[in-house]
C-alpha cells in the first residue's frame, strides 16, 4: 500500500510541477488521443470483419471467398 | 483478376495505399529520432553520472526536452496502421493471422509499458530518485523503444518473406509453426538492425544539426561542442553498422527478392559480373518488354554488385527481364509458370473447399496436398500479366540511390565532425562556418534518406503484400472508394498540423535553447 502511495505522488508530483511545455505536450497528446480513437477510429474505421460477421468461422467463409472470388476469372480446370 | 476489377474499382486500391503509405510515412518521421537520441541522451546522462559535472545534466535535459516533444506529437500516430489494416486491408489482415498478432501483442505488453513507465521517471524523477535509478530509466527506456520497434519490424519482415508458418484453408489464416522462425529469420534481423541504426544515424545528424545551429550563431558553444562529440562518434558507429547490415538486408534482398534488387539497381538484363550503379539516370522509355538502354546516363562498377552479394564477381544476379520471362539455364521460372503454378493452388483451394462441404474427406485431402504443393506459387493465381510483378522502378532505383548517396555522405560528415571537436579545433576551423552550414543541411537529408529506405522496401515489394502469397489488390476490403477518399484527406489535414506543430515548437525550443544552469536560477525540466 505504501508503494503505491508512493508511486501515486510520485506521478502527482510530477504533473503538478510539470513546466508550461510540459502541459502543452500532454493537451497535444491528448487532444490528437480524442482525434484519433474516438474521431477517426469509430466514425471511420470500424474493424471491417467484426462489425459485418458474428463468428470467426463466417470471416474464415467470407476471406475465402473474397480470394477466390479475386482470382477466378483466371483460374484454370480444378485437377483431380 | 478481371472479376476483381469488375467489383473493385480500381482507384480504391490506389487510395488506399496512398492513405497507407501516407500514414506509414508520417509515423516513420518521429520514429527514427526518438530510436536514436534516446541512446544519445542516455550516454550523456552517463558522463554527467559518472563525472558529476551539472553541465552535462544540463545538456542531458536540453536534447530530453526535443525528445520529448518529438514524442509528444508522433506518439499514437502508428497506431492508425492498425485501424487501417482492420477496416481498408481486412482480407490481408485475416490472411496473415497470429503472425501478425503475436508480434504486436507482445510489442503492446512489454515494450509499450516498459517505454511509458521508465519515461515518466525521466521526465519526473530528476532529485526524486537516486542518480543510478534516473540513469537506468533511461537506458531502459532506450531499450524499450528499440523493442517496440523490434516486433513490428518482424511483422514487416515476414511479409517481405513469410516463414515459419504454415496455410489453414479451412480457417484462410496463416498460423504459426515456430516463433522462433518469424523473429530470427535473416530478414528480420538484418531489417531490425539495419533500421535501428538508420535511427541512430538519423539522431546523431539532429543532435550535429541543432549543435551547428548553436555555433553558427555563437551561443551555448560549450553544451555544443560537448553534444557534437557524443554524437559524432556515437553516429559514426552506428552509420558504419548501417552500411554493414545494409549490406546484410541486401543479400537477403538478392535472396528472396530478387525483382526489388533488380529496380534498385535499375538491371534489366541480368548476368554474371553484374553492375553496381553509382550514379545515373534512367530511360523513361525503357520497359521489360523493349530493347531500349535502360539509362541515358550512368557511372557503374562492373562486378561489384555481384560482389557484393556474394562475395564473387562472377556471381549471377537476375535482371527483371529474366525474372519475368525466365531463365533455364539459371534456373529461373518464367513468371507464366509460376502464374500456372498460382492458379493450380487456387483451384486446388476451390475444390478442397467443395469436397469439405460435401464431407469427401478423401478427395479434399488430395486437393490439400495439391494446394500445399503448389503454395508458394498461390499469390501468382491474382497476376495477369508477368510484366504486373515489376515494382515502379524509378521510385525504386531513385529512392535506393539517394538513401545510399546521402548515408555515404553522412561518414564523412561524422568523421569530420569527430576529428574536429575531439581535437578541439572545431571553432579555429578555416571552413567552420561552412561546416555548420553542412551539418544543419544534413538534418533534412538524414529524413529524406531514412524515409527513401522505406520507400525502397515497400514500393519495392510491389506487387506484393506478402511476397508471393498476396497482391495488394487481393488484400483489399472493397468498400466505397470515397470512404477511403475522406480518410485520407482528413489525415492529410491532421498529419499537416501535427507536423507543423513539431517543427515549429522544435525550432522554437532550439532557438530558446537550453534552461540556465541550475545555480543560475534555471528551472527543472
Amino acid at each position: 500500500m505504501r508503494i503505491l502511495k508512493r508511486i501515486f505522488r510520485f506521478y502527482y508530483e510530477g504533473f503538478k510541477t510539470m513546466p508550461r511545455w510540459g502541459k502543452q505536450m500532454w493537451l497535444i497528446m491528448i487532444v490528437k488521443g480524442v482525434l484519433l480513437f474516438v474521431l477517426v477510429k469509430f466514425i471511420f474505421f470500424p474493424n471491417h470483419l467484426k462489425t459485418n460477421f458474428e463468428t470467426d468461422e463466417q470471416r474464415s467463409e467470407h476471406v475465402i471467398n473474397e480470394l477466390i472470388k479475386a482470382a477466378q476469372n483466371d483460374t484454370i480446370t480444378t485437377e483431380h | 483478376m478481371t472479376q476483381l476489377l469488375l467489383n473493385i474499382d480500381l482507384s480504391l486500391i490506389d487510395w488506399s495505399r496512398a492513405q497507407f503509405a501516407l500514414t506509414a510515412m508520417f509515423h516513420w518521421i518521429f520514429v527514427p529520432l526518438t530510436l536514436g537520441i534516446l541512446f544519445i541522451i542516455a550516454i550523456m546522462e552517463t558522463v554527467y553520472v559518472k563525472t558529476g559535472n551539472p553541465e552535462w545534466k544540463r545538456i542531458t535535459k536540453f536534447w530530453m526536452k526535443l525528445f520529448a516533444i518529438n514524442f509528444a506529437i508522433g506518439v499514437a500516430t502508428g497506431i492508425i496502421l492498425e485501424f487501417e489494416f482492420g477496416t481498408n486491408w481486412s482480407n490481408y489482415s485475416w490472411f496473415v493471422g497470429d503472425i501478425f498478432g503475436a508480434p504486436l501483442a507482445i510489442e503492446g505488453i512489454m515494450a509499450f509499458f516498459m517505454e511509458t513507465i521508465f519515461i515518466a521517471v525521466m521526465f519526473f524523477g530528476w532529485n526524486k530518485v537516486s542518480k543510478k535509478f534516473h540513469l537506468a530509466s533511461t537506458w531502459l527506456t532506450a531499450v524499450g523503444a528499440n523493442l517496440s520497434a523490434l516486433w513490428i519490424l518482424v511483422a514487416n519482415a515476414w511479409m517481405q518473406y513469410p516463414a515459419g508458418m504454415f496455410f489453414n484453408p479451412d480457417t484462410a489464416r496463416n498460423e504459426m509453426l515456430n516463433f522462433w522462425e518469424v523473429l530470427l529469420s535473416p530478414v528480420a534481423v538484418n531489417k531490425f538492425l539495419h533500421t535501428v541504426t538508420s535511427g541512430y544515424t538519423l539522431a546523431a545528424i539532429f543532435v550535429i544539426g541543432v549543435s551547428s545551429y548553436f555555433l553558427l550563431r555563437k551561443r551555448e558553444t560549450l553544451l555544443a561542442k560537448r553534444s557534437i562529440v557524443i554524437a559524432s562518434v556515437f553516429g559514426f558507429i552506428s552509420v558504419m553498422a548501417l552500411i554493414f547490415t545494409g549490406h546484410g538486408s541486401a543479400v537477403q534482398v538478392a535472396t528472396h527478392q530478387p525483382m526489388k534488387l533488380a529496380a534498385m539497381e535499375g538491371l534489366y538484363e541480368g548476368g554474371q559480373e553484374a553492375e553496381l550503379i553509382g550514379i545515373a539516370i534512367l530511360n523513361p522509355k525503357k520497359a521489360v518488354d523493349n530493347d531500349e538502354d535502360p539509362f541515358l546516363f550512368k557511372i557503374g562498377f562492373k562486378g561489384v554488385l555481384s560482389f557484393l552479394i556474394d562475395f564473387d564477381t562472377k556471381t549471377y544476379v537476375p535482371g527483371i527481364t529474366d525474372i519475368v520471362y525466365g531463365d533455364e539455364e539459371n534456373q529461373i521460372l518464367p513468371t507464366s509458370e509460376r502464374i500456372a503454378k498460382g492458379k493450380i493452388a487456387m483451384n486446388a483451394l476451390i475444390a478442397y473447399k467443395e469436397f469439405k462441404a460435401q464431407g469427401n474427406t478423401e478427395d479434399a485431402k488430395v486437393q490439400y496436398d495439391i494446394l500445399m504443393d503448389n503454395f508458394e506459387h498461390f499469390g501468382y493465381s491474382y497476376v495477369k500479366d508477368p510484366k504486373d510483378i515489376v515494382p515502379h522502378v524509378p521510385i525504386v532505383f531513385y529512392s535506393f540511390h539517394i538513401m545510399v548517396i546521402f548515408g555515404t555522405m553522412f561518414v564523412l560528415v561524422f568523421l569530420i565532425f569527430a576529428w574536429l571537436t575531439i581535437r578541439n579545433k572545431l571553432e579555429n576551423f578555416k571552413f567552420a562556418k561552412i561546416l555548420y552550414i553542412i551539418g544543419i543541411a544534413c538534418v533534412p537529408m538524414a529524413y529524406i534518406a531514412s524515409e527513401a529506405g522505406w520507400v525502397v522496401a515497400e514500393v519495392g515489394r510491389q506487387p506484393w503484400v506478402i511476397q508471393d502469397l498476396m497482391t495488394v489488390d487481393a488484400g483489399v476490403t472493397n468498400i466505397a472508394t470515397g470512404a477511403v477518399q475522406t480518410t485520407f484527406w482528413i489525415f492529410a489535414f491532421i498529419f499537416t498540423g501535427l507536423l507543423i506543430a513539431e517543427v515549429s515548437i522544435m525550432l522554437r525550443f532550439i532557438k530558446d535553447g537550453p534552461a540556465k544552469p541550475e545555480n543560475e536560477g534555471g528551472k527543472q525540466l
